[in-house]
């Protein structure tokens, strides 16, 4: 047996083609219902109704299958993906968590399923109980006054945030004056990407060697009557709770700013922490991680943006409110930046984390953080006796919140394989790939697992036997590494068509074209 | 939880070696600790939430239980069954974010919703999907500024208010959108006013076809040339079911072309299905200005496999922070892999066919409402798709009595439009599609009859 079959493991691999190689002409997975005799009678040809120039002349080249072919298909496309169902999934920043199956059934019960956005108040009033019970348990949890659902994800949700504080200034006359945003570098990307889609400049501020967070006196330094206000994540994707939020948060309102924490690694501290009570004016969580509606393969996710009681009236609208009979959907807020999107928000997703806090109970929201906690302090001592793995800020931080991000930067000093190495080799153990660490590295070669409270002990110490097996790997027989993944669906991709615009297709329609129209 | 039993606790924080799980809390400063319990109700079993939350949304009325007209951005169509169950697959449902080895399989779902997506619309390049169709105005806003170097979007009068007023507010620090008249018999663009408008600031015209309010606009291919003699570029906003029977903006010149994607496979879900997207031409300085991240055909090492890798990667937020000036994140996949089955179920012949069945359908409600005394229907004299207007003034009615009425009949009517259009008069945005029965729209009209008198 040769050595890159030892895991005992195979991706399935099914080779499956695209979908337009499997068409074959006149065939039909759905047929759609014809109008009745009745209504063909008088209407006729429709078609001939259309202005000529705006008549399609040739129908799309969509592929033309069977409804078994085409499920099929996409069977084998899912067993090609692996979900947090499917094992050992931790990809840090994200909360895998585990979603219970109950949410997935009252999320897509027909009561919901089939309710549109703009039904008479009066036939909505149950989906609008839920949403605004929810928005009140969201005020509870995190000490803010009020909170919108609006946010179709994180980075919707920062966004809406960076448009508050526009709005905010605008209404004191001092936004021509207040241009910047201050983030800090291991926050989550959109707290710099998102203000900047809103207009402001971005004072990006890096960790101290010692602390892992950025010295006061680099905040003081960068705070001036031009700072529109400071938006950040903590705790940090590094599990580093930053204990300077207070003082930052004093600094940035003394200087006329709003502070906005973003709190997408809020699943360490349900229960023991509300960010309002530290003094932040805005913040939001996404229901996809801490409140367990899933991924979905990239979305869609959801998020909830708070206010405080000073900031509540810029929150979008509408705004569900309630007067004690009757719930409603109140436009009437003069001071609101308007709508943040179409309708509601992923109201799916914000019955399934209703849901999901509702089995939780206060209770149960605490013992949530302090497995999550346990299971991560457990993951990294594990991982710590793994050789080549390092832990940066491992001296003034030896215990972590929901995550930690470790460094290969010995085992690539020593082996020559880094991360990008190990990542291809993890999947031929079964498990997913890790998540490295957003741009830009500050940590060298960074891995960064999270091991939500969903996590079973038995799955952490896999995970850091898996690292321990690479790791022996590394040392002893690069080459397996190296030239990984070797059991994985797919042998090593052909990167050149990322940069290569004659070579790129983003469509099959355009991979036609630049190859001379071979299908097969 | 599985580590949650206190033995299994004990022995984990035994190997971290420490006393207590507070222990492991010492970054966060005491005093900003929570003291107290949160006034949260108790935890309960999945039995007892399922009973509670269905006994809350069994007070929700769905569209089918009552009969609705409603459309305006989110549509009621026919979801097949193979839909739901491809979206409801476990590993589809619980990814996220996995390279192409272990996730092989969502970038080659994705990928077929691209390439479907780019046939639908005429277009070489898609990227993934967003999140609803206001939020895609403002990326072809923003790509139309970044390519031109200019601020200023013309956009039709007869724009959907709500999408306008997302667009204005996303783009307010970087581009002016200004509303181009429309002709008052036809309701399609005013070329003359185009003209009048358009200056060397313009960076580029958007339209919607059909328009929200449900008529077809027929001079795609002058406006396009309108827009590409003043150096701007020209955006189009479609519902894409409607592609199966009218002229995709590729073929009359659009450089973008956005919408929004729920009638492909999802449910309303009270606006929760959106399902924006985004498609341009396959020129450098378009694909380089898009926020989203792409996906490119690529080949592997091995015969016979297909792989999948990002393009320009460092174009997005996720590489370049605020450099980027735009967002992307988490975007709404699982609705694209969901369109990417609807499409290949009804191939070409099946849309077309899906196609003109709503309009057949939509065309007969026109007909049965026009005989009508007291209401006018449609509004324009244009070709209508699956939307159309109506007016009540002749009756004396307002567009929420009458709606009103309706639904004492059971009967959800058109949305009221008479405060987002005032010069239309009291008026309602009707849509009919396929799941409506000749039986529904005629007892839609018998009702009518009864709320105009």
């Amino acid at each position: 047996m040769k050595e890159t079959e030892t895991t005992g493991y195979h991706a399935v691999s099914w080779k499956e083609p695209i979908v337009y190689q499997l068409s074959r002409k006149g065939r039909r997975g759905h047929q759609a219902p014809l109008a009745e005799e009745g209504i063909r009678e008088t209407i006729g040809n429709v078609a001939s109704r259309i202005p000529e120039e705006m008549r399609r002349m040739r129908p799309p080249m969509l592929p033309e299958l069977s409804e078994p072919e085409v499920v099929r298909h996409y069977v084998r496309l899912s067993q090609e993906t692996y979900g947090v169902d499917s094992g050992i999934h931790m990809h840090g920043t994200c909360t895998m968590k585990y979603s219970p199956k109950l949410n997935e059934v009252i999320a897509r019960s027909a009561k919901i399923a089939d309710v549109h956005p703009l039904q008479h108040i009066d036939t909505v009033q149950g989906v609008l109980r839920i949403m605004y019970e929810f928005a009140s348990w969201l005020c509870e949890l995190s000490g803010m006054k009020e909170f919108s659902l609006q946010p179709r994800g994180g980075a919707h949700a920062v966004f809406g945030n960076a448009r508050i504080i526009r709005a905010y200034h605008k209404l004191k006359g001092e936004l021509e004056e207040r241009r910047e945003i201050i983030t800090t570098v291991l926050s989550h990307p959109s707290n710099g990407g998102s203000p900047a889609a809103a207009g402001f400049d971005v004072v990006t501020l890096y960790p101290d060697e010692e602390t892992g967070y950025p010295d006061i006196e680099a905040l003081k330094a960068a705070v001036s009557h031009r700072t529109a206000g400071l938006m950040m994540t903590d705790p940090y994707d590094t599990g580093i709770f930053d204990s300077n939020l207070e003082e930052y948060v004093k600094i940035v309102h003394e200087a006329g700013g709003l502070v906005a924490i973003d709190q997408a690694n809020a699943n360490s501290l349900l229960g023991r922490l509300r960010i309002g009570e530290v003094g932040a004016d805005l913040c939001h969580f996404n229901l996809h991680k801490s409140f367990s509606a899933p991924h979905g393969s990239t979305g869609p996710g959801s998020a909830a943006i708070g206010a405080s009681e000073e900031l509540s009236k810029f929150l979008p609208v509408p705004v569900v409110a309630f007067d004690g009979d009757k719930y409603n959907l109140d436009y009437d807020r003069p001071y609101s930046i308007g709508r943040l999107g179409e309708f509601y928000g992923v109201v799916p997703n914000v019955l399934r984390a209703y849901a999901w806090m509702m089995a939780m109970g206060a209770e149960g929201l605490e013992e949530v953080s302090d497995v999550a906690v346990i299971n991560n302090n457990y993951l990294i001592k594990k991982l710590l006796k793994v050789r080549g793995v390092g832990l940066p800020w491992r001296g003034s931080h030896p215990f972590r919140l929901q995550e930690a991000r470790f460094s290969l930067e010995r085992m690539k000093e020593e082996t020559g394989i880094g991360v990008v190495d190990v990542n291809h080799r993890i999947v031929d153990y079964g498990m997913q790939d890790m998540e490295t660490s957003h741009e830009p590295w500050i940590v060298p070669e960074p891995f960064t697992p999270e091991p939500p409270e969903t996590m079973p002990r038995e799955d952490l110490d896999r995970y850091a036997e898996v690292l321990d097996a690479i790791s022996h790997e590394a040392y002893s027989n690069p080459e397996i590494v190296r030239t990984a993944p070797h059991n994985a669906t797919i042998s090593r991709i052909d990167r050149t068509p990322s940069r290569a615009p004659k070579k790129w297709a983003m469509t099959w329609r355009a991979y036609l074209k630049k190859t001379g129209g071979d299908r097969d | 939880m599985p580590n949650s039993n206190p033995e299994t606790k004990r022995e984990m924080l035994d190997e971290i070696g420490v006393q207590t799980v507070e222990e492991l809390f010492v970054d966060v400063p005491e005093r900003l600790r929570l003291k107290k319990r949160l006034r949260l109700p108790h935890s309960k079993p999945e039995s007892q939430v399922r009973r509670e939350v269905e006994e809350i949304l069994s007070r929700n009325k769905t569209s089918s239980e009552l009969t609705s007209f409603l459309g305006a951005g989110c549509w009621p169509h026919y979801v097949p069954a193979v839909c739901d169950e491809i979206n409801s697959r476990s590993e589809f449902v619980t990814a996220y974010a996995g390279d192409v080895y272990s996730d092989l399989g969502r970038y080659q779902a994705l990928f077929e919703f691209q390439s479907m997506m780019g046939d639908l619309v005429a277009m070489d390049v898609v990227s993934f999907p967003w999140y609803d169709w206001a939020s895609v105005c403002s990326d072809a806003a923003r790509m139309m500024v970044t390519v031109t170097g200019r601020r200023e979007i013309l956009a039709p009068r007869t724009i959907s208010p709500s999408r306008l007023s997302v667009m204005r507010g996303d783009c307010e620090s970087f581009a002016h959108i200004k509303l181009v008249d429309n002709d008052k018999r036809t309701g399609q663009l005013s070329l003359e006013d185009l003209k009048r408008k358009i200056s060397p600031n313009t960076a580029g015209i958007y339209i919607e076809n059909p328009t929200y309010l449900g008529f077809v606009e027929t001079q795609g291919r002058e406006i396009s040339r309108i827009a590409h003699d003043h150096g701007a570029l020209f955006a189009v906003g479609v519902e894409p079911l409607s592609l199966g029977i009218l002229t995709p903006p590729g073929e009359y010149d659009a450089d973008i072309v956005c919408g929004e994607g729920q009638p492909l496979g999802m449910h309303m879900s009270f606006g929760g299905g959106l399902l924006g997207f985004i498609a341009c031409q396959d020129v450098e300085r378009l694909v380089s200005s898009i926020p989203h991240r792409l996906i490119s055909l690529t080949t592997t090492e091995r015969a016979g496999e297909w792989g999948f890798t990002y393009v320009l990667p460092e174009r997005t937020m996720f590489a370049a922070r605020d450099k980027a000036r735009s967002l992307t994140g988490t975007a709404t996949v699982l609705w694209a892999i969901t369109a990417a089955v609807y499409m290949s179920l009804l191939g070409p012949e099946g849309l077309r066919e899906l196609a003109e069945t709503i309009m057949q359908r939509s065309h007969y409600a026109i007909n049965r409402l026009s005989e009508m005394r007291g209401i006018k229907v449609p509004l324009f004299e244009s070709c209508h798709f699956e939307e159309f207007s109506a007016n009540f003034d002749a009756a004396g009615k307002t567009a929420s009595q009458v709606n009103e009425s309706l639904m004492s009949s059971g009967i959800i009517g058109g949305k009221d439009i008479s405060s987002e259009f005032p010069e239309l008069g009291n008026a309602a945005l009707y849509c009919v599609t396929e799941v409506h029965s000749k039986a529904d729209i005629d007892k839609l009209a018998a009702a009518l009859e009864v709320a105009v008198r």
